[in-house]
């Protein structure tokens, strides 16, 4: 979808700002959501396909108002709304109404060492040979889905060129929506910044991708 | 940029719905704490044990260990380039966010910088949690489009002929710049050298320096 998230190239957020011996928290309530996120995506109820979408359709203004914190718990609460586990009623009035959904699994302080260090690999193994190999000159979909995609607006109907066959991975587009894992190849794709920005680029500048075989095609 | 300011500028120049569930976000994470406790959902001290993970034992002095041993063991830097999942995970570092790694090596004729234009990938196992600015917008923004500016930002000019390469985190792979050694640091043990990486030169918003490297972020 064309939503806030997608930011390659937007103007007006001013300068970045680095913080000096940044904590790693800024306030309680972040170390809680953090580990709310974490803790309710073990649940196994949802792809993080399906909770990155759920950030992207956290309405724009609120989206570019919102630390990253609080756009994860919005974007939570939907997922638990969604999913059985949580209504907002509850969430608004602090306390239990009704019974949840049934998690695959509650996570829990035990479980955490192995869980962190294990992750939630995506890599999966296709039956089908890459289309495409290294120095293959290739071009961008030129699409706007109003779905989870993983190509930026940016790098739309850009033509580049693959660095790299990079393995086969779970396909966000179609997870992100239940449609099943559908892994393909995903490529590294080398665009020159005057590809992307035309005039006034800066010709030192290349950027890449990493783009799902479905989002190419040969030049 | 303290969320309560966006809390309040919020609440006050956008009509499209007045959503006042946000505005005290510590009594919001609280109801949502307290509502998945007793539906049995949810163990707080799974909480304590993630937040303690990410505070005390993952950071970006796993980074610059793997940067350290980049520059002194020339197997390990070519591991490094061919498999960098692997190499890493040899010195203990692997699992969520860490999945699937990949190193890019400043050279002489290129800097590498890395964003995630849209949403906030970035490599857990060997940085830890991201700061602020990497998530917001203005980086984000910007880092494809005009990543000298940003540099400049950081403090950092590279030389006008210099090549920047910048990668967008799009998909589930994890990138680590390793920058280029410092001059004058022959002879250093790893320890020393791991001092030297702060976590921006392997963002690639910093590059490594001999001299003040400490101070650094």
């Amino acid at each position: 979808m064309n939503g806030p998230h997608d930011l390659g190239g937007q103007m007006g957020f001013g300068l970045v700002s680095p913080e000096k011996d940044e904590p790693y928290f800024h306030a309680e309530w972040e170390k809680r959501a953090l580990g709310l996120t974490l803790s309710c995506g073990a649940f196994g109820a949802w792809s993080i396909d399906e909770s990155r979408h759920a950030r992207e359709n956290v309405p724009p203004a609120d989206y570019l108002a919102a630390s990253y914190y609080e756009i994860w718990t919005r974007a939570l609460e939907v997922l638990l709304e969604r999913h059985g586990f949580a209504t907002r009623a509850e969430i608004d009035a602090g306390h239990k109404q009704i019974e949840p959904a049934k998690p695959k699994r509650i996570l829990t302080a035990d479980m955490v060492p192995g869980v962190l260090a294990g992750g939630g690999p995506c890599d999966r193994p296709v039956e089908t040979e890459p289309l495409f190999q290294p120095g293959d000159k290739v071009r961008t979909k030129n699409f706007n889905p109003a779905t989870h995609t993983r190509l930026p607006r940016y790098a739309r109907a850009r033509t580049g060129v693959v660095e790299e066959v990079q393995g086969s991975y779970v396909f966000p587009d179609d997870n992100a929506h239940g449609k099943g894992e559908n892994p393909q190849w995903v490529y590294t794709v080398v665009f020159d910044g005057g590809e992307i920005w035309g005039e006034g680029a800066d010709p030192t500048l290349t950027v890449s991708i990493d783009a799902w075989e479905s989002y190419l095609e040969h030049v | 940029m303290s969320a309560d300011h966006h809390h309040h500028d919020h609440d006050h120049n956008h009509g499209h719905h007045h959503d006042n569930r946000y505005t005290d976000m510590q009594a919001r994470v609280r109801a949502l704490e307290t509502v998945l406790t007793e539906k049995g959902l949810i163990d707080p001290a799974a909480i304590d044990a993630i937040v303690e993970t990410y505070e005390t034992k993952i950071g970006p002095r796993n980074g610059a260990h793997v940067v350290a041993k980049a520059w002194s063991d020339p197997d390990f830097s070519g591991w490094l380039k061919r498999d960098a999942t692997a190499a890493i995970a040899s010195l203990g570092y692997a699992g969520r966010q860490g999945e699937h790694m990949r190193a890019v090596f400043n050279t002489p004729d290129t800097h590498n910088l890395v964003v995630c234009t849209l949403c906030s990938c970035y490599p857990w196992s060997v940085l830890g949690l991201p700061p602020v600015w990497y998530k917001a917008p203005a980086y984000r923004s910007r880092a494809v489009i005009d990543p000298r500016g940003v540099l400049a930002e950081f403090g950092l000019t590279l030389p006008e002929t210099k090549k920047i390469r910048v990668w967008d985190s799009t998909a589930e792979l994890r990138y680590l710049v390793i920058p280029e050694r410092p001059e004058g640091t022959e002879g250093m043990s790893e320890d020393e050298l791991a001092k030297l990486v702060s976590r921006d030169a392997m963002i690639g918003t910093a590059i490594a320096r001999a001299e003040s490297g400490k101070k650094r972020p």
